[in-house]
């Protein structure tokens, strides 16, 4: 049984793994994944948080998108703000 | 029943930890109680930028409605991830079984 049948599958491929997670409100996480259930709450460690922010300009309206990083050790994320969770990169 | 997150938080009561909120607000304190809809109590609450927030400066004693936290930052020294990863298995493999039972 090591075909992966469900889309949770490839989740469940990725315990223990880095990940990188989508989330609302412009929010990216990269973490290790140690536990998640059927609605994508999470547990990550070693995890950054990287927030877009969106600034307008106010003299030339030049739109300024800012980049901004956070590191924290151990998070729990509630599921309903996910909006995708993709493996770690492999060579396959 | 997603019980995972709901023992997994009983086992951190009395734990220090910081609740994000969607609209932004952090809330940092311990961890008093959990309920099956992750519903916290938090104790001895204290406002990360209060000057944000001047009307809840003073609230000490906090009930957070599960759905409106996004975040919760844990203390990672009480968090076995071992344990974790194998209940995180054991609970989707139980899922699994049912499926097959059910077909």
């Amino acid at each position: 049984m090591s075909s992966i049948s469900a889309p949770l599958d490839l989740i469940r491929l990725s315990l223990d793994e880095r990940v990188y997670v989508k989330c609302r409100s412009s929010r990216e996480l990269r973490g290790k994944l140690h536990a998640y259930d059927q609605h994508l709450n999470m547990v990550l460690s070693d995890v950054e948080e990287t927030v877009e922010r969106v600034e307008v300009d106010e003299e030339t309206d030049e739109v300024i998108v800012k980049k901004e990083s956070r590191s924290v050790d151990m998070l729990f994320v509630r599921g309903d703000v996910v909006i995708l969770v993709s493996p770690p990169l492999r060579t396959t | 029943m997603n019980n995972l997150f709901y023992s997994f938080f009983k086992t951190l009561c009395s734990k220090p930890v910081a609740i994000e909120l969607k609209n932004d607000l952090i809330l940092t304190g311990t961890l008093h109680s959990v309920d099956q809809y992750l519903n916290i109590h938090l104790l001895n609450v204290s406002i990360v930028s209060p000057e944000k927030y001047p009307q809840l400066s003073g609230l000490k004693n906090v009930f957070v409605r599960g759905s409106v936290v996004r975040y919760i930052q844990l203390p990672s020294g009480e968090v076995d991830v071992e344990l974790l990863m194998d209940a995180t298995r054991k609970e989707n493999a139980v899922k699994k079984n049912e499926k097959k039972v059910k077909a």
